[in-house]
């Protein structure tokens, strides 16, 4: 499709495919792994000096 | 919602919850129009095919200089104005950025094999982009190395001001020097160089990249605020620890030594 170029473009794009990916893992691993942790201390009885949940968003 | 309003983090978080799937989703389809453009853009009369690698090495080449500017513009804010979310939006950025350098370097040097005959050279454009990435994992280390995020979020604060004078250099270093790389052909005085054909489809691929950093860096910085509140509870709970157990020791030591 690419001719003798077809290495180099398609080993680009999934260069490009595969480090966008572990991006949006990390977010998405990481905001469920802290919301956990969250919810562990709340269970704990840890509570903010708000009184608010530390896992509200709103 | 002013913009002193997101100073408060809660605030933030709620505004996040709102906009992060509209982002998402603007990003995901800008992303398929433009992965389809580049897709469909005709061959460069010189470059052939491979011109198509530039549809995404630009856009990463672009926003590895923009999101040093935007995690010094938040080191501006955390060392000037102690505003409480610039060192949670320069922690978030530097990943993303030290990421999106990375593509920067890998998709150049795949473009620049065919093109050039080499992967590297040591000209002053590839150094300098290679000196960012470097400076990316520098700032990553020390946010890593200094526990107190306040004393750790100066210290970078400082690292990456200095290391903005390497902006510059990395978008002049084609002019100032005799270099490999090609000089800008977008952004420079006489307008684009670059034929519609291209150009269009580069536009849109590097508002989709600048839409997928926003909607990363949105998210980081959530998390990031969700860390700092696991840590303040975490220190809470060893305070309300000690303070029940120290006066049970003293109880202790006194009727040992009674």
């Amino acid at each position: 499709m690419f001719g003798p170029y077809a290495y180099f473009i398609v080993t680009s794009y999934l260069a490009a495919a595969l480090v966008v990916a572990v991006l949006i893992a990390w977010v998405a691993i990481d905001y469920r792994s802290q919301t956990r942790r969250l919810r562990k201390l709340e269970q704990s009885g840890v509570v903010r000096r708000s009184g608010r949940s530390a896992t509200e968003m709103t | 919602m002013t913009l002193i309003d997101l100073a408060n983090p809660t605030r933030f978080l709620a505004l996040t919850a709102r906009v992060l799937p509209w982002l998402a989703g603007a990003t995901a389809v800008i992303l398929l129009i433009g992965l389809y453009q580049s897709a469909m853009a005709p061959d460069d009369y010189q470059q052939g095919a491979t011109v198509k690698i530039m549809f995404i090495h630009v856009p990463n080449a672009w926003l590895s200089m923009f999101i040093w500017g935007v995690m010094s513009m938040a080191s501006l804010g955390t060392l000037v104005w102690r505003h409480p979310l610039a060192d949670v939006a320069a922690k978030a950025a530097a990943p993303i950025g030290a990421a999106f350098t990375f593509l920067a370097l890998v998709t150049g040097s795949l473009w620049g094999r065919p093109m050039w005959g080499t992967y590297w050279e040591w000209d002053a454009r590839l150094t300098s982009v290679l000196i960012l990435f470097l400076m990316y994992l520098g700032v990553m280390a020390l946010w890593r190395a200094v526990e107190d995020p306040s004393r750790a979020a100066r210290a970078a604060a400082v690292l990456t001001l200095v290391g903005a004078i390497n902006l510059p250099i990395i978008k002049f270093s084609v002019d100032w020097w005799n270099t490999l790389h090609q000089p800008a052909s977008v952004f420079r005085a006489g307008g684009p160089t670059l034929d519609r054909a291209f150009l269009i489809p580069l536009m849109v691929m590097a508002l989709a990249f600048t839409l997928l950093f926003l909607t990363l860096h949105i998210a980081a910085m959530r998390n990031e605020i969700l860390r700092r509140r696991v840590r303040a509870l975490q220190m809470m709970q060893v305070r309300a620890y000690s303070s029940d157990v120290k006066p049970a020791r003293r109880e202790e030591t006194a009727s040992l030594s009674a």
